[in-house]
């Protein structure tokens, strides 16, 4: 399986550098399940075409996603119009899809036309509250300023979102709260919450039994799926286009709250999903690979530990040094680790998405963040370790006339090996911790599992993420232990013990 | 070795000040004073671990500097008070340390070492502990070896046996007069213990707040000091058991 993905990749590397033209096409989604499925309908109508083609799944939201694109590390992703006006072009004014396409167009990128539904936004309730307090239009929400909502991160601060919702109906609400979407179903069924806004394709609305409260004053703006694609694909490969095109206006609102339902609720991939979609409306057979659970969660892990052994060996190479030289040179020393210090105080998840400008998305972001974390544990334990060796035993190593670089070597390195290997054993842990959230900017990795899982409402799936992280924690510990037997040396572990 | 007009301060207070002093060859000079009074400083400064505000440091006719420190060490040996050994280390590898780095063949090394262990009378199946499974007099005596093994011509010793119980103390302390009289090497040795500083003293040198008030053998300290806090500082160390023996 492996042999065969990398002799794939390096296929597709070849005919890149070869023909150019035969490039492959890399698709990418949005973190939620519709995105992923219309990715997965583009890869396939992609590969009829005899294309090569990688879906990049789930790789985040909006902002991941059109940057991706603009840097051509995808060629295709599924957007809506009203994101497009109110979030990407927000400032431009775009009023017609006109003037959409040449402002797109100015950015080096091509509109498909609309496939054929609108998915906005929209308020929902469970049936039963909502019938109790008579709610049936967003305006009915101004007489209950007590009710908690629960709103996805993206509709939080996004043009359109709940601020511009709050002043345009005068909604009063004071707890609202900004989650992941697919928690806030679980929340509103659990009773913690009793609004959240929905897409109006959810697959959950018949299955939680909702109401969806009608936009009366017209507060939302629509949102027709359409593909967005780099413009240079055009000339590269207009068969492709064409095809691409030809999914304009021909899935149905129906079309799509059936296959959301069959992923969300019936557990059928998205690829088996996006397939018969296909099948049953444009007669392209595809061949869908269903990926073992076994498979599904090696490749993970092989994710996982590549970020994790990249970033740590990194980390170690270049922080022992800078330990070192803060130890040596005081003055230095302490604005190194107030540097160090600075980077371990940034949010995990905003130093994530703070590479994405610097290294686009993936796997180089991810590494470069783990780096960073990886840093202020070595650094300080190295600087301590070297810092703590007792005066007296400094000196006399300078006075048998070593010189500084081979007392470094022979006498204060070993004597601060303790210390700075558990520095990186802090920072593996740390690190193989961390790692599960590259998943958010697209590196892969179990994190993507527990995303995915959490997208997919399926614990096993969750568990398929979880289990496994925790176990490499818990095996680098182990190792680490192993290691400290063989690296540190005997006479400094006897002295723990006797003395 | 030999120092003059040697200065050093800490801050604004001087550790030393304005030292002239040699120290005789193939002897043993004792510098005795009270805590602070720049004893330990003055050995320091010999084996080029500090270096002096004024003055200079001669070893062997040759200014003592930073740039040839290093060769210099290589002919001074320097035991300090629990023996300084690196604890991640075998007895036989801190004393060889420094003949390893210089390349010296095993076969050499190990004569060395058997030599050595004879003169410390340290137990040769000893030499593969780690300090910390030594007690602290054989832990004295590797320290001693490694001061010893590139058969220096001078050997500093600061307080070496200050951190030691009495009955290993007063054993340790034959064995060194007896090597000390052995090797026939110079020897500068610090403490605070007028006892010990006439046990091994060709020529004591007495320190107060860093400079020198009286040097001489044992005899002319006690029977004329030179001043008032001589006199004190002999008579604050008399022991009880002098007097009921006489």
């Amino acid at each position: 399986m492996m042999r065969g993905v990398c002799g794939l990749v390096f296929l597709c590397m070849l005919t890149t550098v070869v023909g150019g033209q035969e490039a492959q096409i890399k698709v990418g989604s949005k973190k939620f399940t519709e995105s992923v499925v219309l990715g997965e309908v583009v890869k396939h109508v992609v590969e009829s075409t005899g294309r090569a083609v990688e879906h990049k799944a789930e790789m985040g939201g909006t902002r991941v996603l059109w940057n991706a694109l603009l840097k051509g590390e995808i060629d295709v992703y599924p957007e809506y119009s009203g994101t497009i006006s109110q979030e990407i072009l927000a400032g431009e004014k775009v009023e017609t899809v006109a003037e959409m396409r040449r402002v797109l167009a100015a950015r080096g990128i091509g509109m498909s036309p609309p496939l054929g539904f609108n998915n906005t936004y929209a308020i929902g309730m469970r049936q039963a509250l909502a019938a109790q307090l008579g709610v049936e239009r967003i305006a009915d929400l101004r007489r209950h300023p007590q009710l908690r909502f629960g709103f996805s991160n993206e509709f939080m601060d996004r043009g359109d979102g709940w601020p511009s919702l709050r002043d345009f109906y005068g909604l009063p609400q004071q707890e609202v709260r900004g989650l992941d979407h697919d928690l806030a179903y679980r929340g509103l069924e659990s009773g913690t919450l009793d609004a959240i806004d929905l897409y109006s394709t959810d697959a959950e609305i018949r299955y939680y039994d909702l109401r969806v409260l009608q936009d009366d004053q017209g507060h939302f703006s629509t949102y027709n799926a359409v593909l967005v694609y780099r413009a240079e694909l055009a000339q590269q490969a207009p068969t492709l286009v064409a095809a691409l095109h030809r999914l304009g206006g021909r899935i149905s609102e129906a079309d799509m709250i059936q296959m959301n339902a069959r992923v969300k609720l019936d557990k059928v991939a998205e690829s088996q999903v996006a397939a018969d979609f296909l099948e049953k409306h444009f007669s392209i057979e595809t061949q869908v690979q269903v990926e073992g659970a076994v498979e599904r969660v090696v490749r993970h892990v092989q994710e996982h530990l590549y970020m994790v052994a990249v970033s740590l060996l990194a980390a170690i190479v270049i922080a022992v040094p800078l330990g070192i030289a803060a130890a040596r040179m005081p003055q230095f020393g302490q604005i190194i680790l107030a540097i160090v210090g600075v980077i371990q105080t940034i949010p995990s998840l905003a130093l994530l998405v703070f590479m994405i400008p610097l290294l686009g998305v993936g796997g180089p972001p991810a590494i470069a963040a783990l780096f960073l974390y990886s840093l202020l544990p070595i650094v300080r334990n190295t600087y301590a370790g070297l810092h703590d060796i007792p005066p007296s035993i400094r000196e006399a190593a300078a006075a048998l006339g070593l010189p500084p670089g081979v007392r470094l070597r022979l006498v204060e390195l070993p004597m601060a090996s303790r210390a700075i290997l558990a520095g990186v054993k802090t920072s593996t842990v740390i690190n193989v911790g961390t790692a599960t959230l590259g998943a958010f900017i697209g590196a892969g990795g179990l994190g993507q599992l527990i995303m995915t899982g959490i997208r997919l409402d399926d614990m096993g799936l969750i568990m398929q993420g979880a289990v496994p992280a925790a176990l490499l924690a818990l095996l680098a510990q182990g190792l680490f232990e192993w290691a400290e037997r063989a690296i540190v040396p005997k006479g400094l572990r006897l002295q723990g013990e006797t003395v | 070795m030999e120092l003059v007009n040697v200065s050093k301060y800490f801050g604004a207070a001087a550790a030393l000040n304005e030292i002239d002093l040699q120290i005789a060859s193939g002897r043993t000079t004792v510098l005795i004073g009270p805590s602070g009074c720049g004893k330990s400083t003055l050995l320091r400064l010999m084996i080029g671990l500090i270096e002096p505000d004024t003055g200079t440091v001669y070893f062997e006719g040759v200014e003592v500097t930073a740039a040839h420190v290093l060769q210099l060490r290589q002919r001074m040996g320097y035991v300090i008070q629990d023996g300084g050994l690196f604890p991640h280390l075998t007895a036989r590898r801190n004393v060889a340390l420094m003949a390893g780095y210089l390349g010296w063949e095993d076969e050499r090394i190990e004569v060395r070492l058997a030599e050595l262990a004879e003169l410390t009378r340290f137990p040769i199946d000893g030499l593969q502990r780690f300090p910390a499974q030594l007690s602290g007099g054989q832990r004295q005596r590797v320290g001693l070896m490694r001061a010893l093994m590139l058969d220096p011509e001078v050997l500093l010793l600061d307080e070496p046996l200050g951190a030691l119980d009495p009955m290993v103390r007063a054993e340790l302390q034959e064995d060194l007069k007896a090597i000390f009289q052995k090797l026939g090497k110079t020897v500068l040795l610090v403490t605070h213990d007028m006892g010990e500083a006439g046990f091994f003293g060709d020529v004591i040198v007495m320190l107060r707040e860093g400079a020198i008030v009286q040097q001489g053998t044992f005899e002319q300290l006690v029977q004329s000091p030179a001043d008032e806090f001589v006199a004190r500082f002999i008579n604050a160390q008399r022991s009880p058991l002098g007097e009921v023996r006489t």
